[in-house]
Parts: structure tokens; C-alpha cells; sequence
């Protein structure tokens, strides 16, 4: 009989600062070669689980524990993080902050010169591990030069030079964009195989994760497993869902036409699946499923024109630009890193002045604007609240840009208003440290609302959100939409947020608009996906695999009734 | 766009570029100290021109060093006015005799030879060392910062700070960048338009997220540097480190007689200073 590489036995453990414990009884048994998806919503205890693995716990967060946790036959309350380390390499979130090196070659070195190699033998062994992860011609470059996806291949190598045989993944997705994911994903697959490892990914997106192959799947909720099975099995009972997580949207457009999960074979699998009369009760819920026209919104409000922009000579980022935004639209910005996204918000809120082309917003030219005249009128919301957030409390954050403005009349009602409308008055005296991420986003939405602007801007609103705090945030911005008629551009690589929130998606390519349609288009055209290193949704390769008519017009209509659901939950929620 | 530092280093076939960091160092501190010690000025003058010599082969280009070398020369000024200022008649306490230019020895301002004898030592001290600072900073490659600081006796946790300083400063510029905007955006100027108080008060605004930002940044960090077994071993090993080569050992022996002949004039002179008057 084969043991368990990893093995759990009635294990709990609570940190120092807290009252509760964050892991409850967990029984666990990893086998050696096997590749176990570990999934669940933040507070889960997912993360936990991890830093378990690679000794961060008790070492770096100490806490209480009981049970028995052993990796590789040794137990971790005994091992230190040295110890664990030869048997365990951790690649983290953010492999940015990963990176330690000043060039691509000694972070790969790192680890080895913490154990004294001699040079010659680390040459050998990165050479040998750049050639594996296709990352010989980056070796002297430095972090800042390659971007997130290679960054992410840096940190694999970095810890696979270890020759360690488990390889623990801390939410690899959270930082790349689509294409880079997909490409994760298969080299994490490839991997696993041609290096005999046993692969524990910690991510809560399971249908981006479900592309590879994934032997098992471990669901946490309140630090409980709650489901521990192959993937197949979860999915054809419908787990996920009642668990609160993310059901692939591909499953969830079979159920809607009357497909019963069960009865699907290969279902982890959307190239493949297959299922009883599913051909023909898609057909069936296409035909009877009417697209309703959108009504188009006819008032400018932001109009762009011929808008051209350069950091250096002759290499234009902004490339002869033009573009209207209508007032009441909810629109996504999608493209490539590096393909103007940012620089085109720079230069509408007025931190970059363009260098030919004009900006008119409700009329007025934006030029003569500085930028906090700019501000009043056009909101920007950085992807990241800590670093918008200057004040210690809730009231003072929100209140600062009228005090700034001179306004000392009305702040407190004005403050009040725009605190209710976001859900944060019961909050208004709390210290800002005290909130959670998806709080202090909302904090900061405040304190750019109270200068009554008529359009946002959000960088990634809900980068690195599992699913409750992604539906509170885009909620939240939904109704500020309809309710209030505000217009907002999010600028994301998220393909579900930009189908399922936003009605009008413009492709960004070397400084030019390529594509301005609906999403359902976009996300069912090729060539588009590929120079937006977006990935495209399964909804598209269902389509394709039971041939529907209209792949674009399946999606359209998909999301057109997720979004009735969605109304009509509200409504509902609403009225109670 | 801009992540450059204030100076950076630049590859260049030299042979100072060649050189291991560490004899760059062990050089740049032994000079320095030296000449820190010493008032001599034939010595001064000595290792002023050689260090000017040595400049002038790294083949660093006024370009890329002018500001650095502004601000140096504003602030040697300064401090040498000052040093004149706060006591006119110290050259001639130095060197025991008068020979005026200006002004009686009675009087609180007066001039000197010794003192502007004095002042010129100053100078030389002051000047001699930048061109070698300049060289160690910009013909090293950084990756061999921490290794050199290392092999130099520092344990090398402190080295590597070195490097992680140089590995995130682009980072925290650009964290400074997009704190800056925002912050701007919600109304906080910051720019020449303002006044100077409101200008303080606005970026004092960005230090606070920024420093929340890199607390964040520093745990990741640091646990990454942990899991892989950074800090458990005594020592470790350099992947970029240079052995020392037989230009390595020349270049030293050329140091060590230097910083002798700086000893033997001390016992020549009677002491640090060399005094032409009498």
C-alpha cells in the first residue's frame, strides 16, 4: 500500500490573536503524485491549510493546535520552515514580491546559496532548470523588465532547483491576466508529470483551475471540509454552488436548459462532455429564448478624439484614440498589459496632458481642467484601497476631499449621504484598520462619490475577490449604475465580471480601440481574445462542442438570464 | 519609464569594470580613511590625481554623474565657507606661524596663508574620494554589492539588505507613483502651484499609504526569503561573487603601499601635518 505524502489526522489549529479556531477537525490524506485543487471562499481556511504545509505554521504564525499533521513523514509542530522547505517549495500569490533577486539567474540561485553551493554546481542546476521553464533568455534580466506570467515561472524554477517533490501553489491566478493563467495551468499540469510532483493548488477559481487535469478536490468552509472527492463527482451534484463558490459556466448554462448534471459524463471536461439529449435541450433553450434589444444610451458623456500619446519619440502608447462614452453605461477596458489601459486613464483624469487629439466630457473641453477639477467631475479608483487611503477613520476618509475643497458647510450631511448610499454609516466612527478588503473598497468609492462625480474609473475592482466579496463589490456598483445613473468604466482581465456586469466591452491593442462591441462578442472572437490575452469562456467552447448555431448568440442570451436571476433575487432581497 | 536611480551602473570593458567589487572596496575605504587621516598636502594632491587618473580610464561620462557631482561640490562649498566663517585663525593655531594676506591676527576676520593653506587641505579631502565613490558605484555590478560587503566581513544578513534595498526601490517608486496620482486626484496638491505648507501637508498624505503598502511588501518578502531557507546557515555561498584574480592582488598591493607611504609620512612629519612654513 501506498502512504500519504501528506496526512492530516483530526488536525485543528487556532491562530494566537483570534478567539476561534481557523481549521476544525480536518482529516486529510495526500498521496504522492497526486494533484489536489484546495478550494473554498477567503476565511475558509484555505490559506491556512498551506502555510500547515510549508511550516509558516506554528514557525512564523504561531497559534494553538491539536490533532496530527505530518508532510512527508515529518510532523510539523516538530519540523522547522528549514526543514520543510527541502520537501515543500511554496510558490506565492504574488510573485512579484516573491522575487528577491536582481536579476532572473540569482533568484533562481537563491536558495542554493542559502545552502552554500559552490558556483559551479549552481551554474549546472540553473541552467538546467531555466532550460525546463523556458526561461533562458530572461536570465539576466531584471524583475521589473518581464511581466507576471514569466515572474510566476521564475518562482516555480526558484523552488523546483530544490528538487523538492510537493509543490504548493498559493492562488497562482490571482495575479495574471487570462492568458497567462491558461498558460499557468498547463505548465503546472506538465510539471507535475515529467517531475514526479504532488501538486497542491490553494485558488478559488475552480473553473479556470478545472482546465488542467486535477485528481482531486477539496472543498473548506469555517475551516471544515466539506467536500473531498475527484472533481467529476462534485460537479455533477452540484456542490460547489450551495457551498457558495463559483460554479463552472458552462455547467450552469446546461442546468438552465434543463440538463440534468448527473447524467453528464466527462464533466470537468467542456471540450468533452457529453450528456443525454444535451444537443438538443441547449437548441431548445436558445430557440425559446428571446435577446432582448438593450437600449442604447444616446447622451455623451465622455467624447475622445483622435487622442495620441507618447513617453518617448515615434512610440506612440495612445495611438490616434477616438472613443464616446455615453452617461448611464457600465463599460469594460480590456487588453494586454502594457497596451495603454492606465496611460488612457491618465490621461482622461488629466495626470498625462496628450500630445495631439481632444477630450470633451459633458460638453466641455477636459483640457483647460486641472487635475482636481478633473476630479470632481471623473472618479478614479486604484485597484488596490491601501494605497488610496490616507486617514485613520471611516468618516475622516470619506469627508477629506470636501475639507480639501474648502467646503465646510454641508460636509457632515454631504458625508452622511454618500456613507449610507455605500453601506458604511454603522461604520462611520470605526478605525479604517478594522474593515475588510471589500469594506475598505468601499470606503474608497466613498470618498471619491462625495465629490458627486459623473463617471468612475476602477482599476480592477475585484482583483484577488473570491466569489461573495466579487458579487458585494459589483452589486454595490450596479445599483450606484441604475440608481444613480452613474457611468463607470472598469478596466479588468476579468472575463466573468466584464459578461456578467458590463454591456459594452472596448478592446485596447498597441495604443488603438480593435474591437467595441458586447462582451458576448468579444468573448467569442478568436483573434481578439488572443491580442487581449483574455481566455475564452466556456460558454463558447460549450457552444462549440454541441454545435450550436450561434456561439455569440448563446452567450448573449446566457448571460442575459443570469442577470434576470440576478435582478430578480435582488428584488426580492429587497422587499423583505 | 523612469525607474533609474539617482546613478546607476553601466557595463563597460575597463579595467576597473573588471575588478572584483570587493578590492573596488577594500580600496575605495582604505583611501578614504587614509586621506581622512592624513593633512599632508603632497599626499592629498597624491591621491587626488590618482584618483582623478582612475576616473578618467572607467570611461564614466560627465552625463551620467553631473548632478551627483553638483550637489557634492555645493555642499563641500558650503561646509568650506563655514569651516572659514565659525574660525578665520585656525590655520594659523595649526601651523604656529603668520603670514597675513588681509587683516590683522588681533581681529576676529583676518586671512591667512595658513588658512587658506588650511581650506585648500580641506578642499582635497573633501574632493579626492568622490571620483573613487563614483568608480565603486558605477563599474560595480549591484548583484556584487551585497557578495563584496560580505566577503569584507559584514555578515552577510546585513549584506543582503543591501541588495533587497536595490532589488525594491523601483517598486516603492512606482507605489509612490500611483499613491501620488490618486492622492492628487482626490485633491491634495502637490504640485509647484501650490504653497509650500499645503505642498508638505499633501505628501505627507503619501507617505502613510506608502508605508502601509511596504509593511505589506516586507512580510511577503521576508517569509519568501524564509521558505527559502534564507538566514539558517552561517554563512552561504554568492552565485555572481567574483574570485580573486591576479589583477585583484595587484590592485591591492598598489593600495597597501599607498595607505604605508601615508603611514611613514606621519613619523616623517611629526604627526598628521605637513607644514611648509617653516
Amino acid at each position: 500500500m501506498i502512504k500519504p505524502i501528506i496526512s492530516f489526522k483530526d488536525f485543528s489549529f487556532q491562530y494566537e490573536a483570534q478567539a476561534e479556531a481557523t481549521l476544525k477537525h480536518i482529516n486529510l490524506d495526500i498521496y504522492p503524485g497526486e494533484k489536489v485543487l484546495v478550494a473554498g471562499a477567503s476565511g475558509s481556511g484555505k490559506s491556512t491549510l498551506g502555510r500547515c504545509l510549508n511550516g509558516l505554521i506554528p514557525q512564523a504564525y504561531p497559534g494553538k493546535f491539536s490533532g496530527s499533521c505530518t508532510v512527508n513523514g515529518k510532523p510539523i509542530t516538530e519540523s522547522s520552515i528549514f526543514d520543510l522547505s527541502f520537501d515543500v517549495g511554496t510558490v506565492l500569490q504574488d510573485p512579484d514580491s516573491q522575487f528577491v533577486g536582481l536579476t532572473v539567474v540569482e533568484d533562481l540561485a537563491f536558495s542554493l546559496e542559502n545552502d552554500c553551493w559552490s558556483q559551479a554546481k549552481m551554474r549546472q542546476a540553473t541552467q538546467k532548470w531555466a532550460a525546463r521553464l523556458q526561461l533562458k533568455p530572461l536570465l539576466q534580466h531584471a524583475p521589473q523588465e518581464i511581466s507576471g506570467g514569466q515572474k510566476q515561472r521564475v518562482a516555480m524554477a526558484g523552488v523546483l532547483i530544490d528538487e523538492s517533490k510537493i509543490l504548493l501553489f498559493d492562488e497562482p491566478l490571482a495575479s495574471l491576466d487570462p492568458a497567462s493563467g491558461a498558460a499557468s495551468i498547463q505548465l503546472i499540469d506538465q510539471l507535475t508529470t515529467s517531475e514526479e510532483l504532488t501538486v497542491i493548488l490553494i485558488e478559488h477559481r475552480i473553473e479556470e483551475v478545472l482546465r488542467g487535469k486535477i485528481d482531486r478536490l477539496v472543498v473548506l468552509q469555517d475551516g471544515q471540509i466539506v467536500a473531498n472527492g475527484q472533481p467529476e463527482e462534485i460537479l455533477r451534484a452540484s456542490l460547489l454552488q450551495q457551498l457558495g463558490l463559483r460554479e463552472p459556466l458552462y455547467l450552469n448554462a446546461l442546468k438552465k436548459s434543463g440538463v440534468s448534471l448527473q447524467s453528464c459524463t466527462e464533466i470537468a471536461d467542456v471540450k468533452h462532455i457529453t450528456a443525454p439529449q444535451a444537443k438538443e435541450k441547449l437548441e431548445q433553450w436558445m430557440t425559446g429564448t428571446q435577446l432582448k434589444q438593450p437600449v442604447p444610451k444616446k447622451e455623451e458623456l465622455l467624447k475622445i478624439k483622435n487622442l495620441t500619446f507618447s513617453y518617448a519619440k515615434d512610440k506612440p502608447v495612445i495611438n490616434n484614440l477616438s472613443l464616446t462614452i455615453h452617461k448611464g453605461e457600465m463599460v469594460s477596458l480590456v487588453g494586454r498589459n502594457g497596451t495603454g489601459k492606465s496611460t488612457l486613464s491618465n490621461l482622461i483624469t488629466g495626470f498625462l496632458t496628450p500630445q495631439q487629439g481632444t477630450l470633451t466630457f459633458s460638453g466641455k473641453e477636459l483640457e483647460a481642467l486641472s487635475v482636481k477639477e478633473r476630479a470632481e467631475q471623473i472618479g478614479y479608483i486604484l485597484q488596490n484601497p491601501n494605497q488610496m487611503i490616507s486617514k485613520t477613520t471611516v468618516f475622516d476618509e470619506v469627508a477629506s476631499g470636501l475639507r480639501l475643497r474648502g467646503i465646510t458647510a454641508e460636509i457632515e450631511d454631504k458625508t452622511n449621504a454618500v456613507l449610507k448610499v455605500c453601506g458604511l454609516y454603522e461604520m462611520r466612527h470605526w478605525p479604517i484598520s478594522a474593515l475588510s478588503f471589500g469594506q475598505k473598497k468601499r470606503v474608497t468609492i466613498a470618498a471619491v462619490l462625495v465629490l458627486e462625480p459623473q463617471m468612475l474609473i476602477l482599476d480592477e475592482p475585484t482583483a484577488g475577490q473570491d466569489l461573495q466579496h466579487y458579487t458585494e463589490i459589483m452589486t454595490f456598483l450596479e445599483n450606484l449604475n441604475r440608481k444613480q445613473q452613474l457611468t463607470i468604466i472598469l478596466i479588468t482581465h476579468d472575463c466573468h465580471l466584464m459578461l456578467e456586469y458590463t454591456e459594452r466591452t472596448i478592446v485596447l491593442a498597441g495604443g488603438r480601440v480593435i474591437k467595441d462591441a458586447a462582451p458576448a462578442q468579444i468573448l467569442t472572437d478568436e483573434e481578439v481574445i488572443q491580442r487581449a490575452a483574455l481566455a475564452k469562456t466556456s460558454l463558447f467552447e460549450l457552444a462549440d462542442r454541441f454545435r450550436l448555431p450561434s456561439a455569440t448568440e448563446f452567450v448573449a442570451k446566457f448571460i442575459q438570464a443570469e442577470r434576470k436571476e440576478r435582478a430578480d433575487e435582488q428584488s426580492i432581497s429587497n422587499r423583505i | 519609464m523612469n525607474s533609474q536611480f539617482l546613478i546607476g551602473y553601466s557595463p563597460r570593458k575597463t579595467f576597473l569594470h573588471r575588478l572584483n567589487g570587493s578590492t573596488k572596496l577594500i580600496g575605495f575605504v582604505a583611501l578614504s580613511l587614509i586621506g581622512m587621516i592624513t593633512y599632508d598636502t603632497r599626499f592629498l594632491a597624491g591621491i587626488f590625481l590618482f584618483s582623478g587618473i582612475l576616473f578618467y580610464f572607467s570611461k564614466i561620462s560627465y552625463q551620467e554623474i553631473a548632478l551627483v557631482l553638483k550637489v557634492i561640490m555645493a555642499f563641500a562649498a558650503l561646509n568650506l565657507i563655514m569651516v572659514y566663517v565659525f574660525a578665520p585663525g585656525y590655520g594659523m593655531t595649526i601651523y604656529g606661524t603668520q603670514h597675513m594676506l588681509w587683516g590683522s591676527p588681533q581681529h576676529y576676520f583676518n586671512l591667512s596663508w595658513e588658512e587658506v593653506f588650511y581650506i585648500f587641505n580641506l578642499f582635497l579631502k573633501y574632493t579626492f574620494a568622490v571620483p573613487l565613490a563614483l568608480i565603486f558605484l558605477l563599474t560595480t555590478n549591484p548583484s556584487e554589492f551585497a557578495a563584496s560587503l560580505n566577503r569584507i566581513g559584514i555578515p552577510y544578513r546585513t549584506s543582503y539588505a543591501v541588495e533587497i534595498a536595490l532589488r525594491y526601490i523601483p517598486s516603492v517608486q512606482r507605489d509612490y507613483r500611483t499613491i501620488s496620482l490618486a492622492q492628487q486626484a482626490r485633491g491634495y496638491e502637490i504640485s509647484k502651484k501650490a504653497k509650500l505648507r499645503t505642498r508638505i501637508i499633501g505628501s505627507a498624505q503619501i507617505i502613510l499609504p506608502l508605508i502601509f503598502t511596504s509593511l505589506d511588501r516586507i512580510e511577503v518578502v521576508s517569509q519568501a526569503m524564509e521558505l527559502r531557507r534564507f538566514g539558517h546557515n552561517k554563512k552561504r555561498t554568492w552565485y555572481l561573487a567574483q574570485p580573486f584574480a591576479l589583477r585583484d592582488f595587484l590592485a591591492l598591493a598598489t593600495i597597501a603601499v599607498i595607505v604605508i607611504w601615508g603611514v611613514v609620512l606621519f613619523k616623517i612629519n611629526g604627526g598628521r601635518f605637513w607644514n611648509p612654513f617653516k
